[in-house]
């Protein structure tokens, strides 16, 4: 931080000239990459539409008030099986992601050269292939219906529980399993008293973090036939029955507001 | 001597015994009615069976050539759309957050931005992106627009909340010199707050190319388009090759992007 002298009298700036420049210098690149890339989409964009877009909004919304309150009895079947495919894809999810974040950790991995690279392989493939793509690929082999919407979230659930979760396991306190080691204890009495007991919380809060995420894409899965209130939302899209897709909105608000709720419930009381 | 034995027994988990019944027999109660309560087709199930085994096999090879040019177009259609959408929703989500956080804004702000905040979460991208396409049209625009809105949520509830975390005599001191509000927030804040909005922008640019490649599925533009296309004309081998790519891609983000994060740190 210099201080400036000019003529006669000091001022201060945050920076010298030469960390000035450089900041001026970085900022000038990414307006010059984000003009370039918004030139790029703008060019395949039909800019009647998007200027004419708040008439469309207003339009809709037009249509969708008032809703069709009525409609919310045949919506408590759907939004059953989206809590549904929501816990059990996240009880399955996480029951996968044990043995794999175990393989993947550094200090417990049974072997380096073989197993670990590929339980790291499983969880990352499985955290880069979005749900509704996991349920498009699942539909058609399950059969459109819940239990797609089960397995995709499942499948998506493991890579994020698996990553988080064998960080967990790398962080912890070694001099604890020292202890039970020096007890003359096996490794499964390891595993269950040594390392289990200090990832514990770690895995509650894992588990109940994707919970709250899954209600959420438990939400969509439907939109490609897996099941959940996805599929009242499509066909109701598909009908144009808007007085019906906005109680459907406000259901999935009042879902999603619902398991934020009780999510923050219970980590208060497991910390 | 007595000759009691002394037996040592790992303490139960839950220490109310009818706290722990109580939520074994609820939790053995739910999943029995999900289980009468869902509609399993088995039937279909084993008929999906030869079909999946089919389906897996039409992957391979996979076939990066036939299609090549969409393919490629679609990615960096997909970049475009992540670089611009994490700009934009950034720079929104500054105020916003600020407006979050509790030792900054007054109440009423507070509980606007906090609103803001909850809507974005509350509406996963694909669902936005169905909107935002029947208002502005197919492409990559509205799929811009839906990744732009659903970053605010992400970013700025987390940010937020690393605001109110800030060291308070740092922004006081600064407070002190008589600075006015942009000042303050500028000097007093904004450093304290920089390496976490470093790595949550890196996170967030992750995350929005991997939604990129859904939100085309419902015409929201970038690689999700050609992977629904390919799906649609039944092409499982250039299917399989737009996953890969996608998964390639993602790691190659997700390793640059933690790598990065850690130097920062």
């Amino acid at each position: 931080m210099p201080i400036i002298k000019q003529k006669d009298y000091k001022t201060w700036k945050k920076f010298d000239r030469k960390r000035d420049l450089q900041n001026w210098l970085c900022w000038f690149l990414g307006t010059l990459i984000f003009s370039f890339c918004f030139g790029l989409i703008s060019s395949k964009t039909i800019w009647f539409y998007v200027f004419d877009s708040h008439n469309e909004a207003l339009d809709l919304l037009g249509r969708m008030f008032p809703p069709e309150t009525n409609y919310f009895l045949t919506l408590i079947k759907p939004i059953w099986d989206t809590l549904n495919i929501a816990t059990i894809g996240t009880t399955i999810g996480t029951l996968i992601a044990i043995p794999l974040a175990f393989l993947s950790a550094n200090n417990t991995t049974p072997s380096k050269k073989f197993l670990r690279p590929l339980a790291l392989f499983c969880i990352v493939s499985s955290r880069s292939i979005n749900s509704v793509i996991w349920a498009l690929l699942l539909v058609a082999v399950v059969g459109p219906g819940v239990l797609a919407g089960i397995i995709a979230i499942g499948l998506r659930s493991i890579g994020f529980c698996g990553k988080l979760l064998y960080e967990a396991i790398e962080e912890i306190d070694e001099n604890q399993i020292e202890a039970i080691e020096a007890t003359g204890a096996n490794k499964a009495q390891i595993m269950t008293f040594g390392i289990v007991p200090q990832i514990l919380p770690a895995f509650t809060s894992i588990s109940i973090y994707r919970w709250d995420i899954n209600i959420r894409e438990a939400t969509v899965v439907g939109l490609v036939g897996a099941g959940g209130i996805g599929i009242e939302l499509d066909a109701q899209i598909g009908d144009l029955a808007w007085a019906k897709v906005s109680v459907i909105l406000l259901a999935i608000v009042v879902a999603v507001v619902f398991s934020e709720w009780i999510t923050a419930k219970i980590r208060k009381a497991i910390i | 001597m007595n000759d009691k034995k002394v037996i040592w027994k790992r303490k139960p988990l839950i220490k109310n015994r009818l706290l722990r019944i109580g939520l074994i027999l609820l939790i053995s109660t739910y999943l029995l009615s999900v289980f009468l309560t869902t509609e399993i087709d088995w039937q279909r199930i084993l008929e999906g069976i030869p079909r999946g085994k089919n389906f897996i096999f039409a992957f391979f090879p996979p076939d990066f050539i036939t299609r090549s040019d969409e393919i490629l177009a679609g990615i960096f259609e997909s970049l475009w759309m992540t670089i611009v959408a994490t700009i934009v929703g950034i720079l929104i989500s500054i105020p916003v957050s600020l407006g979050a956080a509790k030792n900054i804004a007054p109440k009423f702000v507070y509980f606007l931005s906090r609103g803001v905040i909850t809507l974005s979460r509350s509406f996963q991208e694909v669902i936005l992106a169905i909107f935002f396409v029947k208002l502005m049209g197919f492409g990559p625009f509205a799929g811009m627009v839906t990744l732009s809105l659903s970053t605010i949520g992400f970013f700025a509830k987390l940010l937020s909340e690393d605001i109110e975390d800030i060291n308070k005599s740092q922004a006081e001191a600064i407070k002190s010199t008589g600075s006015s509000w942009f000042q303050w927030v500028n000097y007093g804040v904004q450093p304290q707050v920089m390496p976490r909005f470093i790595g949550l922008s890196l996170y967030r640019l992750d995350i929005n190319f991997r939604e990129s490649a859904v939100i085309g599925i419902v015409g929201g533009g970038g690689i999700g388009s050609t992977l629904n296309t390919a799906f649609d004309r039944y092409e499982f081998e250039t299917a399989a090759a737009v996953l890969i790519v996608i998964i390639s891609i993602v790691m190659i983000v997700e390793y640059t992007s933690s790598h990065l994060r850690k130097l920062i740190k």
